[in-house]
Order: structure tokens, then sequence, then C-alpha cells
């Protein structure tokens, strides 16, 4: 039986009581809402790129769950200083993690810190959550102004 | 016959499972109630033994399944003493019921500059519908608000009734706060601005006493899922002659009596109104349901759940860091809050792995999360069912959580 552990880790319940990077962003480059209608979580994310694509700085803010609020703020923590097409990657990586069977070990390459969200896998009402802030991103990089999980 | 929660459990066989090795809690009734032995087996036996078209066969079956289904309009009308078992319209539930007066009634006898007057603790499916024909008609949503206790404000109702009010649409019971809205004087006042009232009464059907007489009431709408029934099937309840006067809602068999090319010819009532064939296990499931509510006894569940409520909003109040959303003086079967550092969306996840079922979101009623400044919360609803031990579960649960997040 999957623990409740293996979602609600250490990292996680941290993040979630004390994220980092949680705050606005005036001068920001890019800057996406996403929105979760199924619980009303909410984030806005703030991207400042350089003239290389490079994201410079990232933060958010928001109201979400515990689930939401950490992914959100492990995700700032691991994209400062990355190109776009290493985000994408990250994302694309993440994404496999927390959708694959997690009934085989998670594969969690390249994905730091952002391994402790992979318990997120074996609660499925849960995936969204860690998504989030994910999809926001990819719509501030594409230059929109809002992404929703549905 | 004296109320013995052991004894109705007992008939609930879903009740009796382990759920991540707890016994479950279901906690979660206002979304949608578990069903009776008898239910399950009335649609068993109607699939098994019964099975035919209605109101168009000659043969055995289908007499036989017309006569059931028919005699289900008759429970429905006595269980919530409607005059009439023409004014009981069976639809899919209560937002098609709520959708048909809108687009059927309110083709007809709502205009531009005319106004409809709702509450602000209504269900998403009590709003939209409106939104919707004052978009296509050009009149104007009114919105009573509510206060702190997340009861409407009984002056503001009342002033925001004009002669221009065509129908106010409130709900009998609000699934997000439990409140009971005064419908008795709220109905008086709306009929004195001239005003015709439809009553959501998706949640009160199951806790509440209804009398349709009683309340005078124009619409009311039902879901037999609420209602330890079935889902998908429901029922309109509207004034004959107000329904008489309603243009058909959709085309099909059954509501005709005759077509041709040039010209068809509808058929009477309730019939008019039941385009297609209908969800006729459904409808037979629903009379189960109301013969069991009846027999159990509605007041009798009602006040089983009243000291079930009483007991836990005692626990939540000396609660640490718990929020009661919905503190109205007249409430039912239904405990909404949220719980200082941990969202109700952990909550919901970590209670499930205690077996204990509860809600957690918006309920469907945004404006109300919205009108308390949260996003979400936890909903604890109960039922004919509950135990006392599972409101004990349920608080200790919390506490689980609340350590987890500390
Ligand atoms: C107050 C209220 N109105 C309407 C509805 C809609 O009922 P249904 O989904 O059965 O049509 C619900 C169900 O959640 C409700 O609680």
């Amino acid at each position: 039986m999957f623990d409740l552990k293996d979602l609600y880790m250490q990292v996680i319940v941290d993040h979630n009581k004390s994220p980092r990077n949680f705050h606005a962003m005036p001068d920001a480059t890019n800057k996406a809402e996403g929105f979760n209608p199924l619980c009303g979580d909410k984030l806005t994310l703030y991207i400042k790129l350089d003239d290389k694509k490079m994201i410079q700085d990232v933060s958010f803010e928001g109201s979400g769950c515990a689930i939401s609020t950490a992914s959100a703020s492990l995700m700032t923590e691991q994209l400062k200083g990355k190109t776009m097409a290493e985000a994408e990657l990250i994302f694309s990586r993440f994404h496999d993690m927390v959708t694959s069977d997690p009934t085989a070990p998670a594969n969690t390459e390249g994905l730091d810190k952002l391994a402790a969200l992979g318990g997120v896998r074996e609660f499925p009402s849960r995936i969204k959550c860690a998504t989030l802030c994910w999809h926001t991103l990819n719509a501030a990089l594409a230059g929109d102004k809002s992404a929703t999980t549905e | 016959m004296m109320f013995d929660v052991n004894k109705i459990r007992a008939e609930f066989p879903i009740l009796h499972q382990q759920v991540y090795d707890h016994p479950l809690a279901y906690l979660d009734n206002a979304a949608t109630t578990q069903k009776p032995q008898c239910v399950i087996d009335a649609l068993r036996r109607y699939y098994e033994q019964e099975n035919a078209n209605i109101h168009r066969g000659v043969h055995y079956l289908s007499e036989k399944a017309t006569a059931k289904y028919e005699t289900a309009r008759e429970k429905v009308r006595a269980f919530i003493n409607a005059g009439s078992e023409r004014e009981i319209i069976f639809v899919r539930g209560a937002t098609e019921a709520i959708n048909l007066v809108a687009s059927s009634w309110g083709r007809v006898n709502v205009k531009a500059g005319d106004e409809i007057l709702i509450t602000e603790l209504e269900h998403h499916s009590n709003i939209v519908p409106w939104q919707l024909l004052c978009e296509q008609t050009g009149s104007k949503l009114v919105v009573a608000p509510i206060n702190e206790q997340g009861e409407v404000i009984p002056g503001e109702f009342e002033r925001l009734l004009s002669p221009r009010t065509r129908l106010a649409a409130i709900s009998h019971l609000s699934n997000a706060l439990g409140t009971i809205n005064p419908v008795k004087k709220m109905i008086e006042l709306a009929h004195q601005a001239g005003a015709k009232v439809l009553l959501d009464g998706a949640q009160a059907a199951a806790h509440l006493n209804v009398d349709m007489q009683a309340l005078d009431v124009d619409f009311y709408a039902i879901s037999a899922h609420k209602m330890y029934g079935p889902t998908g099937i429901g029922a309109l309840y509207a004034k004959e002659e107000i329904l008489e006067s309603m243009p058909p809602y959709q085309g099909g068999g059954d509501m005709i009596s005759m077509v041709t090319f040039e010209k068809t010819h509808y058929n009477v009532l309730p019939y008019r109104f039941e385009a297609g064939t209908p969800n006729i296990a459904g409808v037979i499931g629903f009379g189960q349901a109301i013969d069991w509510l009846a027999s159990v006894n509605v007041e009798s569940i009602a006040a089983h759940e009243h000291a079930l409520l009483d007991y836990a909003t005692q626990q939540a109040t000396a609660f640490p860091g718990l929020r009661l959303i919905g503190t109205a003086a007249d409430r039912a079967s239904i405990l909404s809050f949220t719980l200082e550092s941990v969202h109700p969306h952990d909550l919901g996840t970590i209670l499930d792995r205690e077996g204990v079922a509860i809600r957690a979101g918006h309920h469907c009623a945004m404006p109300v999360m919205e009108h308390f400044g949260v996003p979400a919360t936890a909903r604890a609803s109960f039922a004919a069912y509950n135990t006392v031990e599972e409101v004990d579960a349920l608080f200790a649960a919390l506490k689980k959580a609340q350590d987890m997040f500390a």
C-alpha cells in the first residue's frame, strides 16, 4: 500500500511551510497565471529572461495546496540559471515521472530535488496539483497569459 | 418506530468495507448518498424481470414497466405533497429541472429589462441557467447577498424584489454552507411582488420535510441520487397551471399526441415534458428510494443528522485552527470548514487514507468561496447511516493532518 509519507515528504512539508522565491517580480519579462479549477489553486509565475533566453530569475505568488505550493517552490529553485530549452527538458522529465506507473521505480534522472514529488504518481487526483506550476511556466515562456490544468 | 442507526447501516452494503485498512466513514453525502439494498434490488429486478419500453407497448412487460414507472411518479408526488401527478416531470436531476424551467418557462415569461433574483449561496446549477437566460433575453441577474454566518440577509432579499422580478430562484438547503433558507417567508414575499419562485431542493429533499402545497412554491427541483436513489434521475415539480402555459422543452417521442408534417399536437401533462425514452430503471429505483425514505421517516433522519451535526460542531469549535464556514442559526447536515496550515485538498487526501471520505473544493459554489475569502473548504456531510464514531474518526484524522503539517 502507498503511504501518505510518499506524498508528503519532509521536503514538501518544508517548502509548503516556507516557499522559496515566493514574491512578485515587478521587472519580470514573462508572467502568467495558473489556475486549477478543481481545487481553486491559483498562482502567478514571474520570469526574468536575459537576452540569451536564460532564466535569470523566477518567482511565484498565489495560494494552493501543499503539493502545488511545494512543487512551485521547488521548480523555481531548480530553474534559476537554466535556458528555456533546459527548462523544457526538465518539465518533460518531471511530467514523465509524475504520470508514470506507480508500481515501477520512478525515473528521477536529472530531476534533483524535484524527485521528492515522485510520490504524486500514487495519488492520481493530485497529479494536476504538482504540474500546475509547470503548465504555467510553459504559458509564461510561450508568452501566454494564463494556463489551467483542465 | 425507533431510529436504529445500526439497523439502517445494515441495509447499505457499500458501507461495510475497509478503505486503506480503516472502516469506511462516508461523509460525502451532499455529493451523493449511498443506496440501500432495496434500491439496488429494484434496479436489478427491473432489468432481470421487467425491462420494456413504456407507454407504447401492448405486451405484458411493457404494461408492467409502465405501471411501475407511473407508480413511482405517484410516490414522488406523495413524498413532496404535490397536488397532482401531472405536476411531476421526470428529468435527469436538479440541474436539468432548473434548465427546463429556464428554457421553457423563461423563454416566454422573461423579457428584456426583467430581473431574476437569486442568492449568493447558490450552487452553480442555480446560477448558470439564469445567466444564460439573461444573456438570451436581455434580462438582469440580481443577487441577494449573504452575511458572515452564511444566511441570506432578509432585508436585502426583500429590498431586491421589485415589480421587474419575474422569478426568485433559491436554494432550499445550501450544499456549501448547510444554511436552511427561510423559504416559506421568501416565497410569500416574492409572490407579493408578483414573482414566481423556484426552489433548488437538491440538498433539502433527503433532510427536510418538503411540502409543495404548504410552501405554495411554483417550481421545485430534486435529484434522486442525493435521496438514496440512483444517479441520472430526478424530478421537477411545477404547478399545473404554470406547466399548462409552458412551451415544450424538448421535442420527440412520448411528448406528442399526433404528428403530421403540418402540425404536431402535444401530449397532456406530464408527458409533454418527457420527450424520448426516459430513464425507466432510474425512475423505478427513485420510487423505491422514496419508499425507503418514507419508511425510515425523514423527520427521524433529520433529528439523527441534527444530533450528529451538533456533536460535530462542538468538536469543530474546540478544534484549534479550525474555522467553520457557514454558521447559520438554521442549518442541516453539512459541516464546511478550513483548517489553518492545511489546505482543504491536502485534508481530503490525508483523511481518505484514514478511511474518511469528505469533499474538498469549491462545492460548485465559487461565489460562496469568494464571499468567505477562501479558495476551497473541506466539507463533511451527514446522512441517515452516519454515526458518532464516524464523527470521531473525522476529528482524529484532522488531528493527524494537522500534526503532519506542524
Ligand atoms: C444545492 C444543489 N443544487 C443542485 C445540485 C445539482 O444536482 P445534480 O448534479 O444532481 O443535477 C446540487 C448537487 O451537487 C446541489 O447540491
